[in-house]
């Protein structure tokens, strides 16, 4: 026989009929159903394969511990795989797969697996595939892959969106079972701000399971009373189908809500899920206990099911179990199940009870046997028959549905999430939370409190006791009289821990969904692999999406009745966040696709694109790469263009994105002094200079020129990729170094738009907007002042300073003008022959200067490798990096240099980060003396050039070396020499 | 997931808005001994337990602070601007701890 609906009862709307498919056939279940009820309403007892032996497998329990019945939901985008069908709400349209089946669910070629058992015990992987080695990475791996399953991601994006928030609060309750209700309706009666998080869709807990009456009311109406009273506090907030997984530091919980992760088509203007972190100033836990399974012979055959599980599929969506059923219990929460049964119609077989001193209060028809145990369920796909064991005899109990009640274990979990113990307490047979916990409570079932009325006081004694400390006035709520709990009996025989069934044949599992038997657990410890930890990696149990929740505290049960020891000695493997697992979706969240990061676009990136630049993302920029014209067929045909009439003529670059840093106050040369490696303090008013900043361990750390506008203002610029890096080093030195200068920063980076305009006609162009005198004399090179623009109509500051090596200057304009002040300069610069250039040709006329980057500067470069020597002033009394700039491996004449490198053969070339190898010498790591930094075709040499780190390369110049891609394979004459290879004696500057 | 940082100057604040430099180290001397040297810019004690660091507070109010976090439960027991601590003179006004 199977399970089925019930004629009436329940929590489901059974005049709202809803479809479904599982494995392509079309089912239907009522509004309310979870997609493991409907499965079970239609009689469908298999829903998956397990992991390993490939076993059939049912549904276990009606909760998020679900082993078993893991599926595929949705498909395409939406598939959303290890979905816990006890989880998962019935929706209209759902379609369900099984997973770890091949090729279908009833006949699974897998289950061959189960037959070669004696080879895949603990240890498995360890031991079998071994050797030979080389099978490991063709065979073994892709076999265990495709045989080991669990569901499969969709290979397509997901069309739905996420979202993160933050919330805050006085009391953050987790869990709506009876403690935690009762403590939101005392702490929302108080006026605190409260934020009720439950992990299912309908708040109650196991009240909706109850068939007792609280205050006169059935235990769902009692519920929906009080959520009526919840949700018309305005300090009350409630989110259903959140999940809370973790506890954080700060007071900071972690929650994952669901919101239309039950829906067949999501509306698009909200997320399906979001990411919470809610603050809390105290917080209560409220979740409750898992039953804990019983460990005998075939406690796995679809039929064998959690008692509490099977009340919930009773009470709460009105489906039976089966005809013919079995209760298996070590305590007296077996016998409400029995009751209900027995209130349905279906009296138990048997109620086999492992306690010989058992005294329930059970009035009911079952036939009960005190001290026995089931030692074997028998059956294929389907459970047929129970062997019942007691005093040395057997007995055969036919059953197609087996309860199993071995008490509770606390959800505990968040309480230990910052790094605190569980403790072990023999007398609720349990671990409990850490003793030492500060802004966390626990109420109810959580704290081993048993009953419903217990827990709704505890739940409000608790919370009055947290809004005390937070200085609000509160009230215990109260609750009438709760009748018909048979949990609630005075003084319950404590749950008898039966970890070692005695009599079991079959295999007997431990971990359902990791396939990890009782055998497997004595292996690890004949092995000595008896440690907590050990025996997790060993076996495997506790791994994988439920990570043990059935299975842990049994497994460390049964380690310590192996090893002679108590379950307190054993201990437990750590509790880490998440408690449930959470989706990559939540966790991006918005940022994603073109959000996973900022664009950062320069005010004259609409003027590069309407002269049809390309563009190229360099860190957040898009920069103009190169200015492609019709007829030219290759990137090269261009740049090679831009580069020519830049020295031919004139070039007008967009360097907006050099970083831009404010520096004023009475102290600000003596602070640049102090940044810089080269002396600041002389810096006239109206002049540039070149600055090297060096780190404390005296390698360099950026370049760039400062300026000094007036006596007391400076503009440093900063290579693009560290201006942020800069303005966060400056602030350190000027907040913490050196707090008593006067000095204050602001970036500007934003607030200018800057062109660089080279080639030696820039100052008859620039002459046409500029009204102060551009000649020579009166702007020589260096020269740095404001200046006005079209008459008095604008103002910007001009900069003399030069990349190219030709005349040049950059013009900062206030970002609006940005683009008008570029097509003035083009339009003026017409008959000049004025083209736009990108930062590819800005690449090029950089290295046929030999000006390095952060190619160069790779943090390995001295100042005297890059021939900056100089710059490093040994007069200053202090300045960052000039404790550690002389140390013996700093000053190595050995040490990499910067050189120019050539192919001996103009038609030859090589690449960036090929090697360098003396003529002759083989290519070896030994040989290698340095590497190519930048490289380039420069249309003034005629051949590919480039700048090297080569040891003491300054004093090879002319030597012929082998330039070696050790990648490509490739082996290129080469020749050393000067990294200048354009204009040596700079004439064209000071023009 | 997130943790908060009480900022003197903004209140608690999600880490995000924060960049870490490391142990709040005090700057030796330009003439301090090379190993006093080599600790500063090398050498971290690397505690369990309470450590004070160098926090930036970059999405903010970008002050620097020195705050002290517990390495092993990563609780943050205070914060206050590091400005205080070098500039001699202990200024407390506008700084909440």
């Amino acid at each position: 026989m199977t399970p089925y609906r019930l004629a009436a009862g329940g929590l489901i709307d059974r005049r709202a009929h809803l479809s479904f498919t599982f494995d392509g056939k079309p089912l239907t279940g009522y509004a309310g159903d979870s997609l493991a009820s409907a499965l079970l309403a239609n009689g469908r007892l298999l829903v998956g394969r397990s992991f390993k032996y490939h076993r059939p497998r049912g549904i276990l329990t009606a909760g998020a511990a679900e082993p078993n019945a893991l599926m595929t939901i949705g498909r395409d985008g939406r598939t959303e795989a290890n979905t816990r069908a006890t989880m998962q709400e019935l929706y209209d349209g759902l379609e369900a797969r099984s997973q770890s089946r091949w090729p279908s669910l009833a006949f699974d070629i897998g289950a061959l697996n189960g037959l070669l058992s004696p080879f895949l015990g603990a240890g498995f992987y360890y031991k079998t595939f071994m050797w030979p080695a080389p099978l490991w990475e063709k065979l073994y791996e892709p076999f265990i892959r495709k045989a080991a399953g669990l569901g499969t991601a969709a290979h397509v994006a997901d069309p739905d969106a996420y979202e993160k928030c933050w919330a805050h609060c006085d009391l953050l309750v987790i869990g709506a079972g009876p403690a935690g209700l009762a403590a939101a309706l005392t702490a929302g009666r108080a006026g605190a701000r409260v934020i009720l998080v439950d992990e299912h869709a309908a708040a109650g807990g196991t009240l909706l399971s109850e068939t007792a009456r609280i205050g006169g009311l059935p235990a769902p109406a009692f519920v929906a009373q009080t959520m009526a009273e919840l949700e018309a506090l305005e300090n009350v907030t409630i989110l259903l189908r959140t999940t809370a997984v973790g506890w954080y530091d700060g007071q900071v919980f972690g929650a994952v809500e669901r919101v239309q992760k039950h829906v067949r088509v999501p509306a698009a203007a909200r997320p399906v899920e979001r990411l919470w972190r809610i603050v809390a100033q105290k917080a209560l836990l409220a979740t409750g206990a898992e039953e804990r399974p019983l460990v005998f012979g075939g406690n796995d055959i679809p039929g064998v099911m959690m008692a509490g599980a099977m009340r919930t599929y009773l009470n709460r969506y009105g489906v039976a179990p089966g005809r013919q059923v079995a209760i298996f219990t070590s305590n007296d929460s077996g016998y409400a199940l029995a009751a209900d049964l027995e209130a349905q119609g279906i009296v138990p077989e048997i109620i086999v009870d492992s306690r010989a001193d058992a005294s329930p209060s059970y009035a009911g028809k079952a036939r009960i046997v005190t001290g026995a145990v089931v030692s074997d369920a028998q059956g294929g796909k389907a459970l047929s028959a129970i062997t019942v064991l007691r005093n040395g005899q057997t007995e055969t109990v036919k059953v197609d549905a087996l309860a199993m009640a071995g008490g509770f274990s606390p959800i505990i979990h968040l309480a230990c999430h910052r790094g605190g113990k569980p403790q072990w307490s023999d007398a609720q047979s349990a671990f409990l939370a850490p003793g030492d916990l500060v802004g966390l409570d626990l109420a109810g079932a959580v704290a081993t409190t048993a009953g419903i009325a217990a827990c709704l006081a505890e739940g409000a004694r608790t919370a009055t006791a947290l809004l005390e400390q937070m200085s609000f006035n509160a009230t215990p709520a109260t609750f009438g009289t709760v009748e018909g709990d048979i949990v609630s009996a005075p003084n319950p025989v404590p749950a008898r821990p039966l970890w070692t069934v005695p009599g079991v044949r079959g295999k007997a599992f431990v971990d359902f969904q990791n396939d990890v038997h009782r055998g497997d657990l004595d292996l690890a410890v004949q092995e000595g692999y008896g440690h907590v930890e050990l025996a997790k990696r060993y076996t495997t149990n506790g791994m994988a999406t439920d990570q043990g929740k059935l299975s842990n505290v049994n497994a460390i049960g049964l380690l310590a009745e192996a090893r002679g020891i108590s379950p307190a000695d054993v201990g437990t493997t750590t509790f880490r966040p998440f408690y449930t697992p959470v989706s990559f979706g939540a966790l991006a969240g918005p940022h994603h696709g073109h959000d996973f990061q900022p664009v950062r676009r320069s005010p004259l990136h609409d003027w590069a694109r309407r002269l049809g630049a390309t563009f190229v993302e360099t860190g957040l920029w898009y920069r103009s790469s190169f200015f492609p014209r019709v007829g030219e067929t290759s990137w090269r045909e261009s740049v090679d263009r831009e580069v020519l009439n830049v020295r031919a003529h004139a070039g007008l670059c967009d360097v907006s994105m050099l970083g831009k840093i404010e520096i004023c106050g009475h102290d600000a040369a003596e602070f640049l002094n102090r940044v810089y490696s080269n002396a600041f303090l002389k810096l006239p008013v109206g002049k540039a200079r070149y600055g090297l900043m060096l780190r404390e361990d005296g390698m360099i750390y950026d370049d760039g020129t400062t300026s000094r506008l007036s006596e007391n203002h400076y503009v440093m610029t900063t290579t693009t990729a560290y201006a942020a890096g800069v303005m966060n080093h400056l602030e350190y030195c000027a907040q913490v170094l050196w707090p008593d200068l006067d000095v204050r920063l602001a970036s500007s980076t934003d607030q200018w738009a800057q062109m660089a305009i080279a080639g030696p006609k820039a100052r008859l162009i620039l002459q046409t907007i500029v009204n102060e005198d551009l000649s020579n004399d009166a702007f020589p090179f260096l020269a740095a002042r404001e200046v006005s623009l079209f008459g008095r109509a604008l103002h910007g500051r001009l900069f003399r300073i030069s990349f190219s090596g030709e005349l040049a200057y950059e013009l900062a304009v206030p970002a609006g003008y940005g683009e008008s002040v570029a097509e003035a300069l083009m339009e003026a610069g017409a008959p000049h022959g004025i083209q736009p250039y990108g930062v590819e040709a800005l690449g090029v006329l950089r290295i046929e200067k030999g000006h390095v980057t952060h190619n160069e500067i790779n943090g390995t470069a001295t100042a005297a490798d890059l021939g900056f020597g100089k710059m490093v002033s040994t007069t200053k009394p202090d300045f960052i990096g000039k404790a550690m700039v002389g140390r013996p491996g700093l000053v190595d004449p050995e040490r990499a240099q910067l050189v120019g490198v050539l192919p001996l053969d103009p038609t030859t070339s090589f690449r960036t980060g090929s090697h360098i190898l003396a003529q002759g010498a083989a290519a070896t790591l030994e040989n290698d003396q340095g590497y190519v930094t930048s490289s380039a075709y420069s249309p003034h040499v005629g051949s590919t050039i480039g700048l090297a780190l080569v040891t003491r390369g300054a004093e090879r110049h002319g030597e012929a070396v082998m330039i070696w891609n050790g990648i490509r394979n490739e082996f290129t004459p080469g020749r050393l020499c000067d990294p200048v290879f354009v204009d040596p004696g700079n004439e064209k500057l000071h023009v | 997931m997130a943790s908060l940082v009480p900022c003197p100057h903004c209140g608690a604040r999600p880490k995000e808005e924060f960049t870490i430099r490391g142990a709040a180290l005090a700057r030796p001397r330009a003439d301090a001994e090379p190993a006093a040297w080599m600790d500063y810019v090398y050498l971290r004690d690397n505690p369990r337990g309470r450590y004070e660091e160098h926090w930036h507070h970059t999405a903010g109010c970008r002050r620097w602070l020195v705050v002290t976090r517990d390495t092993a439960t990563h609780e943050i027991a205070a914060s206050r601007d590091a400005s205080l601590d070098t500039v001699g003179v202990k200024r407390t006004e506008g700084a909440r701890s």
